[in-house]
């Protein structure tokens, strides 16, 4: 008997048991369907994080002052204003810092915009005309400030999507103006959206010329900032431009090598390796889960299968009567056995992915679909299907044939 | 009839099968059972024999032994020459399938399948291709008259029906030796006249028919009746029977 008669053998054993064959089929079906599930939702939760850090400015370097020391008393990071708008300058020269692409020195203050009788309190930056490149902002409509603006310290703002919406409503703010902490300024231009992140929203600022705001806003005359960003040319010199950055401010600041540097350098890309391997923990959590999920299935196999032995000693003992050999005998039920693994599979999978399809519609939770994964499921369905048979099989296979057609 | 002969005799017809002094014993728990206390008997091709014996008399254990479903303690049973107790499993097998045409008392039939299909089961465990197991499935059960019942399930048959099924598929393969057990045991007496008359065609067209049985009409149908009573031979008688 070969191997396609042994199959069409299992394949009409599975349909000539329905029910049982379905029974069985649902414990595999619902374990594959689990572990794609939960693997795809892991990797969309991943996919979603790493959108949103991105989208925070590709390449990007936060430098931020260090702590100071004042009197013994050790203020918390940020609080020293150390970093200056020359530093900036510096760092901007292709000549010290080759792989500093662009470099965006900002302040922030919390400000009351008002716009007639409207009002709406939000973080005003002031930045200069490289900021949009850095933080990769696009404008929905106008334009982003300009060198003019900032040499001539225009009263121009370009709003993020919900300070616009908050202020105008659904008018077109472009050529509108706006009071900021009193001071008349032009909207030149509006943000599109990237969503809100985590920790800041990134759609509700407002952003004016670095010289604008520190003559009018932040009255700070000393030409410190609060933040640099920087621009690394491209994701794999990254560390190159930390290395440029940390050395020239080391110089700038006279500060020796060994002495606490007076400024800190986060980069995105530490901060979407630590949120990723927190999903990725999640993912594995799951990922567990459905396994256990899957072996349950397994052994759901397992038990059917000698059920099925026993049930059919009948059946196995006139097949041997009428010439099937031990292996043949095993190789039936091994069939058997894999095509409940892989129906199962198949339909955990196709059970799976509708889900991965309606999921994100009822609970605007972000699922993917991984192939490899998908296929792995399958597969794994087969080899359970194989590995829990081979017991059953073997079992069946020894059966002598006279105690086979004697039982009752 | 010499039971020690190594030799085909030049004149009789060549024997299907042979039992030298055969034991068989069971261990059943602490005690053990003899079921056959050595029994020689030589059945020649072409011959109807039917073996008698009240239950516990050890037929049922020879059955087994002659359809090569179990192996002898004791002695030597030559298939067509071949010495059975020397096989392993896989050519026991083999020679189950292409030596001897099995019918049981209960049918036997697997009920998932149609008539055809039970027929074929013998020839694909032999190998045969697929376009010929199911012409010479369907000229077999031509054979017990059953040509209009091909595609009916066992349950959508009558007793004698599914016994002539059987009988069909014992034949499909071709084999040296028929060997039934029982076959009437289950039928009412017209299909055990129907089945009776089929093993007596079988028998007139050349076959060799070993047929197992407690009953006494049954066993007349036969031109040999073999006697067991408490695992050994107690008489071997032939008679004439008219060809139907």
């Amino acid at each position: 008997m070969n191997w396609w008669e042994t199959a069409r053998a299992g394949l009409e054993a599975v349909r000539s048991h329905r029910l049982r064959s379905g029974l069985t089929m649902l414990g595999i079906l619902i374990g594959i369907a689990a572990v794609i599930l939960t693997v795809g939702f892991g990797e969309g939760a991943q996919a979603q994080v790493s959108s949103q850090i991105n989208a925070l400015g590709t390449n990007l370097l936060v430098i931020s002052p260090g702590s100071s020391t004042t009197g013994g008393v050790r203020g918390g990071f940020g609080s020293a204003s150390t970093l200056t708008r020359s530093d900036a300058d510096a760092l901007a020269s292709r000549v010290v810092a080759p792989d500093v692409a662009a470099v965006a020195p900002a302040v922030a203050r919390s400000q009351t915009l008002a716009v007639g009788t409207t009002t709406w309190t939000t973080s005003v930056v002031g930045s200069t005309d490289s900021w949009a490149a850095v933080r990769s902002r696009k404008l929905s409509s106008g334009r982003f400030l300009t060198a003019a603006d900032l040499s001539s310290d225009a009263a121009v703002t370009v709003l993020g999507p919900t300070t616009a919406q908050q202020l105008f409503g659904q008018r077109d703010p472009v050529g509108q103006v706006v009071d900021i902490a009193g001071v008349p300024f032009t909207v030149v231009g509006e943000l599109s959206s990237i969503g809100s992140s985590a920790s800041t929203n990134e759609d509700d600022q407002a952003i004016v010329p670095l010289s604008t705001a520190l003559a009018r806003l932040v009255g700070a005359g000393n030409g410190s900032v609060q933040t640099i960003y920087l621009e690394a040319t491209t994701p794999q010199t990254i560390s190159a431009a930390y290395q440029e950055a940390s050395g020239e401010l080391t110089s700038l600041h006279h500060l020796s090598a060994t002495a606490t540097p007076d400024f800190t350098i986060t980069s995105q890309q530490s901060v979407l390796t630590t949120a990723t391997s927190v999903d990725r923990t999640l993912t594995v959590l799951l990922a567990g889960i459905a396994a256990i999920s899957l072996l349950v299935g397994g052994i759901g196999v397992m038990n059917i299968m000698l059920v099925s032995v026993t049930e059919r000693i009948r059946e196995i003992g006139l097949r041997k009567a009428l010439g099937a050999t031990p292996s043949a005998i095993r190789r039936q039920f091994l069939v058997e056995a894999s095509v409940l693994g892989f129906a199962g599979g198949v339909l955990g999978a196709a059970l799976g992915i509708a889900g991965a399809l309606v999921l994100p519609h009822l609970a605007s939770v972000p699922v993917r679909i991984d192939p490899g994964a998908t296929v792995g499921a399958i597969v794994i369905a087969i080899a359970i299907g194989v590995g829990f048979g081979v017991y059953p099989a073997s079992r069946a296979a020894r059966l002598a044939p006279i105690d086979a057609l004697r039982s009752e | 009839m010499s039971a020690a002969t190594g030799f085909v005799s030049a004149t009789g017809p060549a024997p299907i099968l042979e039992l030298r002094a055969v034991r068989k014993s069971y261990q059943m728990g602490s005690f053990r059972v003899d079921a056959l206390r050595g029994v020689s008997l030589t059945v020649a091709a072409g011959e109807y024999v039917a073996i008698m014996g009240a239950s516990g008399s050890g037929k049922s254990t020879l059955m087994h032994i002659v359809g090569c479903l179990d192996v002898p303690t004791e002695g030597q049973y030559l298939l067509t020459g071949q010495d059975v107790g020397a096989m392993n499993e896989a050519e026991l097998a083999h020679v189950r399938n292409h030596r001897i045409g099995f019918v049981f008392q209960q049918f036997n039939l697997l009920p998932s399948m149609v008539a055809w299909r039970n027929v074929e089961l013998p020839l694909t465990y032999g190998g045969t291709p697929r376009a010929e197991r199911r012409s010479r499935a369907l000229q077999a059960l031509e054979r017990v008259g059953l040509a209009d019942r091909v595609e009916h399930r066992p349950g959508e048959l009558s007793g004698g029906q599914q016994q002539r099924v059987a009988v069909a598929r014992a034949l499909v393969g071709d084999p040296a030796l028929i060997l039934a057990d029982e076959p009437t045991g289950n039928l009412d007496s017209g299909s055990t006249a129907e089945v009776l008359t089929l093993f007596a065609e079988l028998h007139a067209s050349g076959r060799t028919v070993v047929l197992i049985t407690h009953e006494e009409d049954v066993a007349a149908a036969a031109q040999r009746v073999v006697r067991l009573r408490d695992g050994v031979v107690i008489g071997d008688e032939r008679r004439l029977v008219t060809a139907p």
